[in-house]
């Protein structure tokens, strides 16, 4: 069965004159490791916003993990997981301490907790840090924790907002198995990032431009529609037609 | 200097932008004027009281009709038995009952000592302590005018206030003391918050690594906040003159001279508290906190700072705006001049000399 | 002639705290783009912060401009031009305002060094009355080169002035510090961007305080040792744990489309039969060349080791 985690139709927001979400459509299956690229200003951060129904669209349907965005934005917050660059663990917190935290709001049993708590932590390799501040921890080891703490309930999508901005290239890779992972697992990822080669990690990406969808295909099919050896030039392709430019 | 022009109207530029903070500067001394003179006031109107009249003579008599005359009194009813009394307090309608003993007007003819028992609910003992201070002073007035020359040694402490203040105004009061909060809250909260949001927006760091002198970026933050309080300052005085009809006795020049100096104070405090925190939000906390709490407990205006034990006495004379708040009613409501004021204003000088050589000392050339 | 130096700096925050910079040393010439690549957290701005003044190091010497940075931090401060990592303008003021008020602040007009800063205010004169606050990360950016520029410093210090920006403003910018260079200005840039280090002339790469390597970046791909090979198959994740199995295989890591790995003891010829014999389809395995970031990898994993 390829049950969809997001279906999309004709999602829009308005900002009173301005359209920062313009009419876009697109689906996700269930496992599948979605890219969603885009300039500054593009729009990504509102969609994504609408998505964990943070927000509502102004017009257009969404369902997310099979929940109307509309009436059921409860119902779709719990079936999520959410991280991003800025939204981190509790720094005076320490690492068990925080599991036990977002696993609490999660609403886990004390059982779940213990268990899943520490399978986490000995898929990090961090059973010698748990008792440390998240504060003390280097910028990858909270980024991959944050990770796993966002998966911890087991939703049925993770939304990533540039999860590897500033990480080095081998906590970023390492970081990029625990995606990977993750999505064998059959959660969806839906992933945003700068770094082009993460691109290509994805099944499928979708690159918005001045709030619409302009491309949306696997890298390869892109690259090939674009005559382009690389994502970058893809990418670089389409943002330069943009019109827009605002943060 | 036309670097430091520039760093000045660049504040301007900052302060004129910002909803808030025009909010804070222009809103806030409105309010606050309005507030404590029509809302929060301490004076008490037409507050019941009953009258036990066991005397029932001329005197008494005189004596109830000057009390019935004033507003601030509307007499419930006159002679009750003593039962009676704590049954109407238990009530809660009657806040202060006046006794007069039998034969009243014969002592105060012959005896020139004639006894009169207020009892008050002090269960609001602001209340209370107003309305016997009220009762007390329209007991004096009476006996004043029936022996204008007599030397009566009963009028003392309670009085002192009155004296300046005949109408028993009590807005009169407040006013000195909103100017001290005011300037105060404008000079160290906006300027600690002005400069710590330079560290926190990194734009200080741009100002370090230029060739403008780190002293001197304390002094160009430090000149349209200067500005901006005299502003306030003039706004509040306007106010209370137009609006509360406050008199202003003594030197305009001398008041504002002593204002300026107050808010040199108070901007050497904010420039201190921005040299030691390094966000917004603790820079607020302090301020508000920190300093906001202690103007107004320990200023005098709200709560009086004889009725304070000892050590919290001691305490308020670490606070600019008691020494501020002294001067003001001195000048502005008695129209004493500076032969009277040079202790609080050398107070206020000397604060002013250790605040700003700690914070200049203690500000950063440079990150750490 | 060296226009930057450092000597043995070393650098801790706070007692008991993992060394911010531990010895590092390096010289930048006259005129040149030099790049200081490296993740978050290994030290690039301590580094900037002492060169700019702003910070004293631990231990060691540095120089700008032949002057010493705790001695002639004045001098320094009027000599050199600073982008912070932080967007670190006055949001509330315009994008004329802002200029306005740095290029008074050193003491010269816009008018006076207009020459140096021309073709990038050009791209945002036309919002010159907009406030930096309500502008796109690609012109805020531009602005801030402006300010930075606005007293025609000896040398420019950059700190990651492409993070946050999107892929069409980044390479805008490094187009910029270019047509910088040619007008003789030295520039010492940083970013955790691998892919930007080709535009510099020479790079440091920095990771937890410690410089791994300095060179061009054509010498430093030169120097990775052995062969890079990138190798392709229909499912890349499970790929990717296969290959990790192999004993003949040290280092594989994804890399874009495909999978970069080198070498230990094995074989083209054995590894695609055992990768075969795992079921895989579309195998393509193919000798390349390294990129920056592989030299990175390299280096990091060798260091850890």
């Amino acid at each position: 069965m390829n049950e969809r985690a997001i279906v999309c139709k004709g999602l829009t927001k308005r900002f009173g004159d301005f359209i920062a979400v313009n009419n876009i459509s697109f689906d996700v299956d269930q496992g599948e490791i979605f890219g969603f690229l885009g300039a500054n200003g593009a729009g990504k951060t509102t969609a994504m916003r609408m998505l964990c129904g943070l927000s509502y669209p102004t017009s257009g349907e969404a369902a997310v993990a099979g929940y109307n965005v509309f009436k059921q934005q409860e119902a779709i917050k719990r079936n999520i997981g959410y991280m991003s660059q800025k939204f981190s663990l509790y720094e005076s917190l320490t690492v068990k301490e925080n599991i036990r935290f977002y696993g609490g709001v999660y609403g886990l049993s004390d059982r779940q907790l213990k268990e899943k708590g520490d399978e986490l932590i000995t898929q990090l390799g961090m059973e010698n840090e748990v008792k440390k501040m998240v504060g003390s921890l280097p910028l990858g080891w909270k980024q991959k924790l944050a990770f796993s703490v966002a998966i911890i309930h087991q939703p049925r999508i993770v939304f990533l907002d540039e999860p590897t901005g500033g990480v080095d290239p081998v906590t970023r890779r390492q970081f990029w198995d625990l995606i990977y992972a993750a999505a064998e697992k059959g959660i969806t990822i839906f992933v945003t990032t700068h770094y082009m080669d993460e691109a290509e990690y994805c099944n499928r990406i979708s690159i918005m431009v001045d709030g619409r969808i302009d491309a949306l295909d696997t890298p390869a099919n892109l690259k090939q529609q674009f005559r382009a050896t690389s994502m970058d030039e893809v990418f670089y392709a389409l943002a330069r037609s943009a019109k827009r430019s605002a943060d | 200097m036309k670097q430091f022009m520039v760093f000045v109207r660049k504040e301007f530029h900052h302060v004129f932008r910002d909803r808030r903070t025009l909010l804070i500067l222009f809103g806030l001394p409105i309010m606050q004027i309005l507030l404590f003179g029509y809302a929060l006031t301490t004076e008490i109107k037409n507050a019941q009281i009953v009258i036990a009249d066991h005397a029932k003579d001329a005197a008494s008599e005189q004596l109830i009709s000057r009390i019935a005359a004033s507003k601030y009194f509307t007499i419930n009813s006159v002679a009750l038995a003593d039962n009676e009394i704590e049954a109407a307090f238990r009530k809660g309608k009657v806040k202060c009952v006046v006794v007069i003993p039998a034969g009243f007007g014969n002592d105060l003819l012959h005896g020139n000592s004639a006894q009169l028992q207020i009892i008050a609910d002090a269960s609001d003992p602001n209340t209370a302590k107003t309305l016997t201070n009220y009762l007390t002073a329209i007991a004096t007035d009476y006996q004043q005018d029936l022996y204008p020359t007599a030397n009566v040694p009963l009028r003392i402490e309670p009085l002192t206030r009155m004296l300046y203040n005949p109408e028993m105004n009590g807005s009169m009061n407040f006013v000195p003391g909103v100017m001290a909060l005011v300037l105060m809250i404008i000079c160290t909260t906006l300027t600690s918050v002005s400069i710590v949001r330079e560290k926190e927006m990194g734009t200080m760091e741009i100002l370090l690594v230029s060739p403008f002198k780190p002293t001197y970026v304390v002094l160009a933050k430090a000149v349209p906040y200067l500005v901006l309080a005299l502003t306030d300052f003039v706004i509040i005085l306007l106010l209370s003159v137009f609006l509360l009809e406050m008199p202003v006795r003594g030197s305009l020049p001398l008041l504002f001279l002593e204002s300026m100096l107050f808010i040199i104070t108070c901007l050497s405090l904010g420039l201190l508290i921005s040299s030691v925190t390094s966000s917004q939000q603790m820079a607020m906390l302090v301020s508000m906190m920190g300093m906001m709490l202690p103007t107004i407990l320990f200023t005098g205006f709200i709560f009086p700072l004889e009725n304070m034990p000892v050590p919290l006495q001691v305490i308020s004379n670490l606070v600019p705006s008691r020494w501020y708040y002294m001067i003001v009613k001195a000048v502005m409501l008695k129209g004493l001049g500076p032969g009277v004021i040079w202790k609080e204003s050398l107070v206020l000088a000397g604060m002013t000399v250790v605040l700003l050589t700690i914070s200049i000392k203690t500000f950063k050339t440079r990150l750490a | 002639m060296e226009t930057v130096t450092l000597h043995n700096i070393s650098k801790t925050y706070g007692k008991g705290a993992t060394p911010a910079l531990k010895d590092v040393s390096f010289s930048v010439n006259k005129g040149e783009l030099f790049g200081l690549i490296g993740p978050d957290g290994a030290g690039k701005s301590t580094i900037f912060r002492i060169l700019t003044t702003l910070l004293l190091a631990d231990e060691g010497t540095a120089t700008v401009g032949g002057l010493d940075v705790v001695k002639d931090y004045h001098r320094i401060r009027s000599s050199v031009g600073y982008m912070p990592g932080r967007f670190s303008l006055y949001q509330d003021l315009t994008i004329e305002e802002n200029l306005t008020f740095f290029a008074t602040l050193f003491g010269t007009t816009v008018a006076a060094n207009y020459e140096l800063i021309k073709d990038i205010y050009r791209q945002i004169a036309p919002f010159k009355d907009r406030r930096a606050g309500k502008l796109s990360g690609g012109m805020k950016q531009k602005l801030a080169l402006c300010c930075a520029l606005v007293h025609k410093p000896e040398v420019l210090f950059l700190d990651e002035p492409t993070t946050g920006v999107d892929a069409v403003s980044r390479r805008e910018f490094w187009d910029m510090l270019q047509q910088l260079k040619q007008q003789g200005i030295t520039i010492v840039v940083s970013t955790p961007y691998m892919d930007e280090a080709r535009r510099c002339e020479r790079i440091a790469l920095i990771q937890a305080g410690s410089i791994l390597s300095i060179d061009t970046p054509d010498a430093i791909i030169n120097a990775y040792p052995g062969q890079l090979y990138a190798l392709k198959a229909a499912h890349i994740p499970h790929l990717l744990n296969d290959v990790r199995g192999f004993e003949g295989v040290g280092q594989c890591y994804a890399a874009g489309e495909y999978l970069h790995m080198v070498f230990r003891s094995g074989s083209e010829e054995h590894l695609l039969a055992f990768l075969e014999g795992k079921g895989h389809k579309d195998i393509i395995l193919k000798k390349i060349k390294p990129d920056i970031e592989d030299c990175f990898i390299r280096l990091l994993t060798t260091t850890h080791q």
